[in-house]
């Protein structure tokens, strides 16, 4: 044993735990879980799935793919359009839930609710509602026009206008609340100046609330649309990517490359998003560790 | 009673011009989801406001698992809480480990990990989600609830591991060098001194793991696939296999089923909004 040992330790020099104290030698122990789930449950599956992706016939099959282009294009449109509509809407709530009043403090209690229930139920309710048939909307339509209304999931540019709106739903709140924080972080003092001054409400706005939010509302945009890429809900379960596949955005569309086990497709439509996606993260990660 | 002058009234007026259509936006597909649990099947088809005859009898079906969908509802029940308990028990363990030994120990490399590990959390989880498909398989642990409870770990733990870091930087370094001074070891300042300091923090990550598995979709639904191992939210879904879904029975479990998180949200609600919206976004 001894023999094979000073065999095997061909560099002469202390032992590694000599040179570190043995708080580094704890720091290491209780990092090792961390690190263990990391390795086998992020960087194996990354690169088993960039290996399964690696042959050009895929990109290629993607590119001939029509509904992988339509997904693209839907993906482009539910990040673009939405969220800039959802984050605008954000800051202007954001304002009216900083009015000092008893019922605003209430309503802002319950307009979180959409966050804090779980996303599954609440959507297929929309879904229901939605029904052509026996839907809430259509039976009011029904009741005040006398006419059918609209077969609202069966019209692509519907149903997914439709699949942001449920998006929106669900996470307005979210971000209308980082906002308000945002919002009440501004000295007071400057509005009170404004108001002395005779500003108007767009005037203090614009030179007082949106200088000093800008720098939170590009981060928070930024950020809402890296996590919207991932928004596999709102989609999936209020369209299902139908009417015939016209609805899927990317991370609907690699499960479905998964379900029909072309693996190495869902992995290559995952490859093409990452030249967008990186930069943004990049980008992310230089403002949020500075 | 002071009576308020016509300038008051319009500001009072264009403020109820938003809060009305917000509260309406809010309330209306939570309401459904209440007024179809509540309602007979013929009511809640009928698109009526509220049913002519409500009525508790849904919940009668779903807890007497009286229905071709509903007959695993416990099994389906008990294997969300075991999972989201166990998320949240993991979480915590590796995401507190990890924040001290970077944050307090400054272990070497610990700045990389947490890079790596902030760079995790900014990857949809949609996309990880394929390969982790895969993986899952090759380690042989597909519909078994160790996958779901390891891939949420692993969602959950890059942000739990960056809120903890910035919470325990903001502990003051006298307090560990006080403890060396007294003679304590590392465990014993993580047990007696870091551990009670970071008590708020924990509260809003263990929160915030139990309710991200409690919710979780997508990784439940890919990775566990027998009746008698999926959570609730999957048995959800489903409900939609069939052109004739009793969506009343539906609506009656998703709502059974959204109850507890939005309880524990609105109990944590002070730990989730100063812990988790500070840690969100920093300007």
């Amino acid at each position: 044993m001894a023999i094979t040992l000073s065999g095997d330790q061909a560099i002469p020099g202390p032992p590694l735990s000599s040179r570190l104290t043995p708080a580094q030698v704890w720091g290491i122990v209780l990092l090792a879980p961390y690190l263990l789930v990391f390795l086998a449950f992020v960087v194996y599956p990354v690169c088993y799935g960039l290996w399964l992706a690696r042959a050009p016939a895929n990109y290629v099959a993607l590119y001939n793919d029509p509904i992988f282009a339509r997904a693209a294009v839907n993906t482009l449109i539910f990040l673009v359009i939405g969220i800039n509509i959802k984050m605008l809407i954000a800051l202007f709530l954001s304002g009216f839930f900083a009015v000092q009043r008893p019922w605003i403090k209430w309503l802002s209690v319950i307009f979180i609710l959409p966050w804090a229930v779980p996303s599954i139920p609440t959507i297929l309710s929309v879904r229901f509602m939605l029904n052509p048939e026996w839907g809430m909307i259509n039976h009011f339509i029904f009741s005040f026009t006398g006419d059918d209304g609209p077969n609202w999931l069966n019209d692509p540019t519907v149903a997914l206008s439709m699949a942001i709106a449920v998006h929106i739903w669900k996470s307005l709140p979210f971000w209308t609340l980082i906002l308000i924080t945002g919002r009440l972080a501004i000295s007071h003092d400057l509005f009170e100046a404004a108001e002395v001054d005779g500003a108007s409400w767009w005037q203090k706005f614009r030179y007082i609330t949106w200088p000093s939010m800008q720098t939170l509302y590009v981060t928070c945009t930024l950020l809402s649309m890296i996590w919207t890429l991932g928004d596999f809900n709102s989609v999936y379960l209020l369209t299902g990517g139908g009417p015939a596949d016209l609805t899927h955005v990317l991370s609907t569309l690699g499960i479905r490359y998964l379900r029909l086990d072309q693996l190495s497709l869902a992995m290559a439509s995952i490859v093409c998003a990452m030249p967008f996606v990186l930069p943004l993260v990049y980008f992310m990660m230089k403002r949020l560790s500075r | 009673m002071k009576i308020p002058s016509l300038r008051e009234v319009g500001t009072e007026a264009r403020l109820l011009l938003i809060g009305i259509p917000v509260f309406l936006w809010t309330m209306i597909p939570i309401y459904h989801m209440f007024l179809f649990a509540i309602s007979p099947k013929e009511d809640a088809f009928s698109g009526k406001l509220w049913p002519d005859h409500p009525t508790l009898h849904n919940f009668e079906i779903v807890f007497k698992q009286q229905h071709y969908f509903l007959r695993d509802f416990y099994v389906q029940f008990w294997n969300s809480v075991v999972i989201a308990a166990s998320v949240g028990v993991l979480t915590l363990f590796i995401a507190t480990a990890a924040a001290f030994s970077i944050s307090r120990l400054k272990v070497p490399g610990g700045r990389v990990v947490l890079n790596l590990a902030l760079f995790t959390y900014f990857i949809p989880a949609a996309f990880l989600a394929v390969p982790m498909y895969r993986t899952m398989g090759n380690y042989g642990l597909l519909n078994n609830h160790w996958s779901l409870i390891l891939a949420m770990v692993t969602i959950a733990s890059p942000y739990a591991i960056w809120v903890l870091k910035q919470a325990s930087d903001k502990l003051p370094v006298e307090l560990d060098e006080a403890a060396v001074m007294d003679g304590a070891t590392t465990l014993q300042i993580f047990r007696l001194v870091y551990l009670p300091l970071m008590m708020p923090s924990l509260v809003a990550i263990g929160t915030y793991a139990v309710l991200l598995a409690w919710n979780e979709y997508l990784y439940a639904f890919l990775l566990l696939s027998n009746d008698r191992e999926i959570t609730l939210p999957v048995a959800l879904g489903n409900f939609l296999a069939a052109d004739d879904s009793p969506w009343e029975l539906l609506m009656t479990t998703g709502f059974i089923y959204a109850l507890p998180p939005a309880a524990v949200y609105y109990a944590f609600r002070r730990y989730m909004v100063g812990g988790l919206t500070a840690g969100a976004v920093k300007s």
